[in-house]
């Protein structure tokens, strides 16, 4: 703060010519200080990659993902590169069985796992190897443990447009939609939330905190573990399930019983 | 002689011991006629008849639940404070706790989380509102389709319009008031269609809510409408609909016995009534029974309103549902700009397109008539096939209705039927422009098909299916001929013709009258000529 406020008594009203470069500085040294801060309560917990791990990931990839991806991992013509996508990456698109894709489509489908979770995590150590991206958080930033009103606020603001606010999913563009997030593995919320994979965001530390992030997840898990008060939800689809509801069941057995009523008169 | 003097006897012998309850109510009902003259209007109504089918009945479903959403909505008055000022929610649904909101969302969780049936009185409120405008607009369709708006009865048609405009109307404002995400979005909406409209779209806006959308007031004004203003309205157009009703009489379908000039079926003292009581209970059963089992805008999801947040898949109730796919079935790029001012065509053309076609349902049955030139009362419930442009007209009507209401769903058909959101789009875009003609031209066909089927039917009987080789070895399939009374149903109805152009007084030939015959000539150019009695006589020789 001595650099920054050099003005005497003498020089009132005027800069010092090397104010501004100070401020700079300053204001440099603050932000570059507290994103260093902000990226390593993210990565600083971080799984330790063996050499072992390394190079059965890279025979995993070289059989499951090279086809597409290039067997430098650096983007084919049917698979974008792969440099710089992390660990989380691997664990989020190959964790939920989206990757290695069935076949070409508007969006990789969830389907079943096709590795363990050792060969995942191989792989997701083999990926790390080519350049720094983000890694798997410490368990406490998905614990689901946080502020689950805030965590719903957040979704709200976020979330909600894409996924819907109960977590039901919805449409986007030519074919894409969000899937639903009902229970989904926290460790794919949070590896969505940083990775931003397909027609995702990448919600980054400096957008959400690790923390919120966590906040998040906890109102997904609050969700899962609460179902709907008010009696069976219908899908949480909102208005469009509840008018179907009452037009097929609701009036469709009401004009039953009007049938029934009337059936012997004639 | 014997009898004469033995009934005399037994009737001093009933009469000599009424029973204290007997006496009383015969003292009361003399107390209260002396006073009122009420037994003139029992006399009248009580043997009021009503005809019995099943879809007579869907009126009553929507009396019923409208008397369902009345004892329900008073439960939520009491709990319900629809302020918009901020506070803090305290209750018990713990994703909201400490998020700052409406004492009007707030104490709609409330009634949900806190009060004692509160979940199940808002739901049963919520799930008969559905109901309500369902039956309401099923009962249209059926009046519709078998011609019972046709006179005398074209005023209540209009009245029973208004009702279903209110319906919708007391909806929106209702769904409106719990000011969570979901309703504040639905306002947003309402908000852009109003400041759509040219020159005073803006000032409009500004008086409605107060201020800048959303303002502080617009909760407690849209109260005020859906507790008081709307639903008095609704009330007094429901009695004068139900008075119209008994001075009109009801329609019937014709059979043996069943004529213009009479109406067949029980009287409204006692069976009627014992009926009607009965389905009332059922009808206020089954929506209880929905609603304890099914929830219905689980507004604690959706949060507070706050303006920049919209979820996925937001929507109106169903019934407002057309117009929101309107807007979406607009193709984009349409604004025009005069003189630095915007006209959004893209929220103009979709109002004015619903304002039209809700316009054309009011004033139907007058089309009608001026185009049949039908002066004739009509108390003959007229079968759907008997009426071929009429029944093409409301299937085209039904058919745009709901392509805008299926426009309403477009992201929820893309992502559960797996197919593009583009593609929906355009496929009911296609539906609704172009679906009207195709509905209108195969659903005519299909009743002309019809009529003859029927014309068939009544002259050479139905086959029974039953194969006969006759001597000469040829193989006819045996008829049997129709019983009287179903033969009745199938030979009784009019015939119209197209109206002839005729010269006025001044022997010109008006534009009107060219307009007219045109377009009665479009009703009834195709046409199957109604079985006559000598058709049934020859084909019986």
């Amino acid at each position: 703060m001595a650099i920054t406020s050099p003005a005497s008594p003498r020089r009132s009203g005027r800069r010092h010519p090397l104010a501004t470069a100070a401020l700079l500085i300053v204001g440099l040294l603050a932000t570059g200080g507290a994103y260093a801060l902000a990226t390593s309560t993210a990565t600083a917990e971080t799984t330790a990659h063996t050499a072992e791990m390394v190079e059965e990931g890279g025979k995993l990839f070289a059989a499951n993902c090279a086809s597409c991806h290039g067997i430098l991992a650096d983007g084919t013509a049917a698979g974008p590169s792969l440099i710089g996508v992390g660990a989380l990456a691997v664990d989020f698109q190959v964790g939920t069985g989206r990757m290695p894709m069935a076949a070409s489509g508007p969006q990789a489908e969830v389907k079943p796992v096709q590795f363990s979770q050792e060969q995942i995590d191989a792989m997701g150590a083999w990926v790390a190897e080519l350049a720094p991206g983000p890694a798997i958080p410490a368990e406490r930033y998905f614990a689901g443990d946080g502020d689950v009103a805030n965590g719903a606020e957040l979704f709200r603001i976020n979330c909600a447009m894409c996924h819907n606010v109960a977590g039901a999913g919805g449409a986007l563009t030519e074919g894409k939609y969000a899937p639903g997030l009902a229970n989904i593995d926290p460790i794919h919320v949070y590896g969505a939330m940083v990775t931003g994979p397909q027609n995702m965001p990448v919600f980054s530390d400096m957008n959400l905190t690790p923390e919120e992030k966590n906040d998040v997840i906890s109102y997904l898990r609050y969700i899962d573990e609460n179902p709907s008060v008010g009696g069976f939800d219908l899908g949480s689809l909102g208005p469009v399930s509840e008018g179907l509801f009452i037009w097929i069941f609701g009036l469709g057995g009401l004009v039953a019983v009007t049938v029934w009523l009337t059936a012997k008169s004639n | 002689m014997s009898t004469t003097t033995t009934a005399p006897s037994a009737g001093t012998a009933t009469q000599a011991a009424p029973s204290t309850g007997m006496r009383f109510t015969g003292w009361a009902a003399n107390y209260i006629d002396e006073r009122t003259s009420a037994s003139t209007a029992v006399k009248t109504l009580g043997r009021k008849i009503f005809p019995d089918h099943w879809s007579f009945m869907l009126g009553e479903v929507a009396l019923y639940s409208f008397i369902v959403i009345l004892i329900s909505g008073t439960f939520l008055t009491f709990f319900f404070d629809p302020s918009m000022t901020e506070v803090e929610y305290s209750g018990s649904y713990v994703p909201l706790q400490g998020i700052p909101m409406s004492v009007a969302y707030h104490t709609a969780l409330d009634i949900s989380f806190e009060i004692r049936g509160g979940l199940l009185m808002r739901q049963v409120h919520h799930w008969a509102a559905l109901l309500f405008v369902a039956s309401v607009a099923l009962h249209m369709l059926r009046v519709f389709f078998t011609g019972a708006f046709r006179k005398p009865r074209e005023l209540n048609w209009v009245i029973g319009f208004l009702l279903f405009v209110m319906a919708m109307a007391l909806g929106f404002t209702g769904y409106s008031l719990p000011d969570d995400m979901l309703s504040g979005n639905g306002l947003r909406i309402i908000d852009g269609m109003i400041k759509g409209i040219p020159v005073v779209g803006a000032w409009i806006s500004y008086l409605f809510f107060g201020d800048e959308f959303p303002g502080t007031q617009i909760i407690q004004r849209l109260y005020i409408l859906h507790i008081m203003l709307l639903p008095a309205i609704t009330i007094a157009l429901i009695g004068v609909h139900m008075l119209l009703l008994i001075v009109n009489k009801h329609t019937q379908f014709a059979a043996p016995g069943r004529t213009n000039d009479n109406v067949v079926g029980a009287p409204v003292m006692p069976t009627f009534a014992a009926k009607a009581g009965g389905f009332f209970f059922i009808v206020f059963g089954f929506i209880v029974l929905i609603a304890s089992l099914f929830t219905i805008n689980p507004i604690w999801n959706y949060g507070p309103y706050d303006p920049s947040p919209v979820s996925a898949g937001t929507q109106p109730d169903w019934y407002i549902g057309w117009a929101d796919g309107a807007l979406r079935l607009m193709p984009p790029n349409l604004d025009w700009v005069i003189f630095g001012y915007t006209l959004p065509m893209g929220v103009l053309i979709p109002t004015v397109v619903m304002l039209v076609f809700l316009a054309l349902i009011a004033v139907y049955p007058f089309l009608e008539a001026w185009v049949t030139g039908d002066k004739r009362e009509h108390h003959i419930a007229e079968r759907p096939r008997n009426a071929p442009v009429r029944t093409g007209i409301g299937a085209a009507a039904v058919v745009f209705y709901c392509g805008l209401w299926a426009a309403a769903s477009s992201d929820l058909i893309a992502t559960h039927f797996r197919v593009t959101l583009e593609g929906v789009i355009h496929t009911l875009q296609f539906i609704t422009v172009v679906g009207p003609f195709i509905a209108y031209w195969i659903t005519k066909r299909v009743c002309l098909a019809l009529q003859r089927k029927d014309r068939e039917m009544a002259l050479h009987g139905f086959e029974t299916g039953r194969i006969v080789r006759l001597p000469g070895g040829e193989y006819i399939e045996v008829h049997e001929q129709l019983d009287d009374y179903e033969r009745w149903k199938l030979v009784a109805h009019d015939e119209y013709q197209p109206l002839m152009i005729r010269p006025d007084d001044n022997g010109r030939i008006t534009v009107r009258q060219r307009v007219r015959a045109g377009l009665s000539r479009w009703f009834f150019e195709d046409r199957v000529a109604p079985v006559t009695q000598r058709e049934i006589e020859a084909q019986k020789h």
